[in-house]
């Protein structure tokens, strides 16, 4: 393929001869889609060195032609520059196909506004915007789009959180592969390294369907860069420093492209930090290190294209040691105490309690458009992920992990766009994916999560029409089948307890061991799933879109299958064989103006969630270390609604102000009661100055304010203390007040060497040192989030 | 041409798909016998308190089976304790799950100074000293003398921590570290 361009080349710019100079050349330019007629475009003649304009009809002529080569090279508006070369013999006539759809290629295109469709209600982070975060998480990152927050444990376990709605409700893809890294768990953080993005799109809205049914909260796509077909060699390497946990990132990527449409990718990154701070304290075992590299490697023209895509993140996260405790009485004094029972000197240490995860995920992906009638994807992909948990263990068992989990998910998927139909766009697919968790033994501790086999088959459709100039309708539906069959020991009592052996007789083996009982449970869904989406433009920059999704969520492992005790929470979590799937009826509907100088977002949402899949505690037992609330997944009808609103206003040519606030309310309807861990009231201002003469220097002071979540169900308990030979009041539910938090940034560009640029950042997180905690902080009862943080970046463009 | 390069390209692909579901299935039947290792280890099943002056021997024994499964654990005290009597006590933690029966007392000896008992009651002329010490001087637990007072009834409270602080003021929750048992046994002294 490579060796044809080549050859291409080397012919015309070789030699062109003349004999008989009287032939003439009819050309007939027609998009490549559906063959309409493309007028006004130029042509150049090489060898005549002229040029010529395209009739309505989208033909020209070239007359008083030699025998020999014609070059001609194709522009237009709205098309990809294309050269053709003829060989001329005689009198001739050729049809010569223009690519209409250059937002397709994007080449270097991408603008904040673009969305993944139009009738989609989605934000936003561009690269710049992801590069603050560059030794952060995605859920760092994502907390600063309105109607994003995070569900913490500690500070560098975070996930996003859209809407209130967290792990299995929301589909994280990367690079059009769906992750999946055991991210059912609430201290599982997602398996992505943000350097790798280029773009990351928040979908709140219908647009999903594509790749789940069961996107409830909504949908977080890592999108990489396309690069433009030029010969081009570029890199950059940026350090961040930080003095809160004295640790960094260095992050280095590459990129060799090829005017053939060859392009190779290869990027790394390495964090390290030891102890972060609070305001007042270390808090001990808090480091992490992480390694990421990611390597692509395509071919991207307008008629086919591959890529093949790479990447691996191993991160080893220290968990704060003050959160590891017994019993209940434990927690108590925890929260009574009002700060950590394990405060020591800084660190870099990474002690147990601690996470170590390894995640691959590999792709190949192959796609080839087809005259009048569109484009056709064929991916594979490969994931595998292992979570090792090591807890504070008796005996020599320091380095073997009470968890132990090896993820294994391939899937094979293809994607039909049809878009030779102007005003319509038509994408269908159908996708076959294997999922197998092995609990690995060798713990010698009950798994958390079964060994399980996962089969997953679905086919889609989803249209887009164009209704005239300013309105879009799109419509979809997916089906989707599903089947787990699970290998799992219970204890007899258990088993029995929950009526299984009533219900469930046929999961029954006659394997029965020490009071255990084999069982293998074995469940199928099948799951239908509805999109619908409407948007319309007016003058003044202003548009509307509505967006309707009916999705549907299968139970995931842990609500099915999780038996046992939670340290770090001090219960007892049970998933229940009985649970089923869950129905999500959402509306969303949002109200823009895209403006410089004064834009606004007003985006309200409802959503009705029929049998929602809660954790909530069920009462308590007796066990060796004392008495334990039992927490149990339970199914209620849940209700979640709420708005988002962004503000941008230009002061004047230098200054900028930026607001969001996002309000929302959960309820379990079935009990009359509030949704637990839902977010609470915030909002942020942000003022910033920007001088592109003075080296585009940016100066920007940022503020955000939660306020305290008055709306929480009661869940809290009295427990016997025996040594206090008295009741003790457990507060596990109430909330902690509100906090504002500053934050400062600058940053300053330079020229440097020929091409390349440095570009220099200082910013301050949590300017005041103020000492709060988070509602939605797992590890809010055992100590404060972190203090003041210095941080300086360096990034250099080669 | 070209288009068959791409069907090879989407016939390669499913090929691979099939071939992984066909060595990972297979190997997922290997290890299918393999649950019998499931087992906790670290799982405490059973207590004992075990009280002797010389002739008569009173032990308090707890027993929970299913470790933190449904099944309620089991109490067994054997008889009451004589007034004003000098007892030599030894605590006994086992994993009865195993076969046979699991020493937990050895683990906790063998890393003494990251362990330690606190045996306390409510009947406040109970007197209880540790006797045994770790590598480092500090009490253990798991021998003790136990001297009771006048008659009366009450609770006797066994709790095992992981990391206290060592040494410490003698109770539990001045200790801190993370609670590994909490037993409590309602005595009588008479």
């Amino acid at each position: 393929m490579k060796r044809f361009f080549v050859g291409l080349f080397i012919a015309f710019s070789c030699y062109n001869y003349s004999q008989d100079c009287n032939y003439t050349f009819i050309g007939n330019l027609q998009d490549f889609h559906d063959k309409s007629a493309i007028a006004s475009a130029t042509i150049y003649i090489k060898e005549k060195d002229k040029y010529l304009v395209s009739d309505f009809d989208g033909k020209f002529k070239i007359e008083d032609l030699c025998s020999g080569t014609l070059t001609l090279t194709i522009s237009h508006v709205n098309c990809e520059t294309k050269t053709v070369l003829f060989n001329i013999t005689n009198d001739s006539s050729e049809i010569i196909f223009l690519e209409h759809h250059l937002e397709e290629l994007s080449e270097v295109v991408v603008s904040s506004t673009i969305k993944t469709e139009t009738t989609s209600i989605e934000q936003s982070l561009n690269k710049s915007e992801i590069e603050n975060y560059s030794d952060k998480s995605l859920g760092d990152a994502l907390n600063s789009v309105s109607g994003v927050s995070s569900l913490n444990t500690g500070n560098t376990i975070v996930k996003p959180m859209i809407h209130g709605l967290h792990s299995s409700r929301l589909l994280i893809i990367n690079n059009n592969v769906r992750l999946f890294d055991q991210e059912w768990g609430d201290e599982h953080a997602p398996n992505i390294d943000i350097n790798s993005a280029d773009r990351i799109e928040v979908v709140k809205g219908a647009n999903t369907l594509r790749y789940g049914s069961d996107a409830i909260g909504g949908l977080i796509l890592v999108n990489p860069k396309k690069y433009a077909a030029i010969d081009s060699l570029f890199g950059s390497t940026m350090l961040s420093l930080n003095s809160n946990g004295r640790g960094g990132n260095v992050n280095t990527e590459l990129v060799k492209t090829y005017q053939s449409g060859f392009y190779t990718k290869f990027q790394s990154s390495y964090r390290k930090f030891g102890d972060f701070k609070s305001s007042d304290y270390y808090l001990t075992n808090t480091g992490f290190k992480n390694f990421n590299a990611s390597l692509r490697f395509g071919y991207n023209s307008f008629e086919k294209g591959f890529e093949a895509y790479y990447s691996v993140v191993n991160n080893e996260l220290g968990i704060l040691a003050a959160s590891h405790i017994g019993n209940v009485n434990d927690l108590v004094a925890s929260i009574n105490s009002g700060q950590p029972r394990i405060i020591e000197d800084f660190s870099y240490d990474i002690e147990n309690p601690r996470q170590s995860i390894l995640h691959h995920l590999g792709k190949i992906e192959a796609y080839r458009r087809f005259k009048g009638l569109g484009k056709l994807t064929v991916q594979y992909d490969l994931q595998i992920n292992r979570r090792k948990e090591f807890d504070l263990r008796r005996g020599d068992r320091d380095n073997v992990p009470v968890v132990d989990l090896s993820l294994f998910t391939n899937s094979l998927q293809s994607n039909l766009r049809i878009d030779y139909i102007d005003n319509l766009k038509i994408d269908t697919g159908i996708m076959a994916r294997y999922q197998q968790n092995d609990a690995v033994s060798g713990t010698g501790a009950r798994p958390l999560i079964p060994d399980y086999d996962k089969y997953d088959a679905s086919i889609y459709t989803v249209g887009n029409y164009d209704l005239n100039e300013t309105s879009d309708l799109s419509a979809g539906l997916r089906y989707d089948f599903s089947k787990i069959e699970a290998t799992k020991s219970y204890n007899i009592s258990d088993w029995e307890a929950y009526n299984y052996d009533v219900l469930f007789p046929e999961f029954e083996t006659s394997n029965i061991d020490n009071s255990q009982i084999l069982t293998r449970p074995k469940f199928t869904y099948h799951n239908i799933s509805a999109s619908f989406g409407y948007s319309k433009r007016f003058n003044n920059d202003l548009s509307f879109s509505f967006n309707y999704g009916l999705a549907t969520r299968v139970p995931n492992p842990s609500e099915l299958f999780s038996d046992g005790l939670h340290h770090g929470a001090a219960r007892i979590e049970i998933g229940l064989l009985t649970i089923d799937k869950e129905v999500a009826n959402k509306f969303v509907a949002s109200l823009e103006r895209n403006n410089e100088n004064f834009g606004f977002t007003i985006s309200p949402y409802y959503k009705q969630i029929d049998n929602y899949i809660q954790l909530i505690p069920a009462g308590i037992t007796t066990t060796i270390r004392g008495a334990f609330p039992v927490w149990e997944y339970n199914q209620i009808d849940a209700r979640i609604f709420g708005v988002d609103i962004d503000i941008n206003k230009k002061i004047n040519n230098n200054l900028k102000y930026n607001g969001g606030i996002s309000l929302l309310r959960g309820d379990n309807i079935s009990e009359d009661i509030p949704l637990i861990l839902m977010p609470a009231t915030n909002f942020n201002n942000s003022i910033s100055y920007f001088n592109e003469n003075l080296n585009s220097l940016t100066l920007s002071l940022n503020h955000k304010t939660v306020l305290q979540q008055k709306r929480y169900p009661d869940y809290n308990f009295f427990t016997f203390n025996p040594i206090l030979q008295e009741d003790v009041y457990v507060d596990i539910s109430s909330t902690p007040p509100a906090y504002s938090l500053f934050s400062f940034n600058s940053s300053m560009s330079f020229k440097a060497f020929k091409k390349g640029s440095l570009k220099i950042e200082f910013n301050v997180e949590n300017i005041f040192n103020t000492s709060y905690r988070e509602y939605l902080n797992r590890l809010r009862y055992f100590a404060d989030d972190l203090g003041r943080n210095f941080n300086l970046k360096i990034k250099i463009n080669y | 041409m070209k288009n068959l390069k791409s069907i090879k390209t989407i016939k390669l692909l499913a090929l691979l798909f099939v071939a992984n579901i066909a060595a990972v299935s297979c190997s997922s039947d290997d290890d299918g016998d393999d649950h019998g290792h499931h087992h906790d280890e670290e799982l405490i099943t059973t207590v004992t308190y075990r009280l002797t002056n010389g002739t008569d021997v009173v032990t308090l024994e707890f027993q929970d089976l299913d470790g933190d499964g449904s099944a309620a654990p089991t109490y067994d005290i054997s008889g009451p304790l004589t007034a004003n009597t000098m007892y030599t006590g030894s605590i006994q933690l086992l994993n009865e799950t195993e076969n046979p029966a699991d020493n937990i007392t050895e683990e906790v000896q063998n890393e003494g100074d990251e362990h330690e008992f606190f045996i306390s009651s409510s009947i406040s002329d109970i007197a209880i000293t540790k006797t045994d010490v770790d590598e480092n001087g500090n009490p253990i637990g798991i021998e003790s003398s136990l001297t009771t007072g006048n008659a009366g009834t009450g609770t006797l409270t066994v709790i095992l921590k992981h990391e206290p602080t060592k040494p410490n003021d003698g109770t539990a929750d001045g200790a801190g570290g993370s609670t590994d048992v909490q037993v409590t046994f309602n005595i009588e002294v008479q």
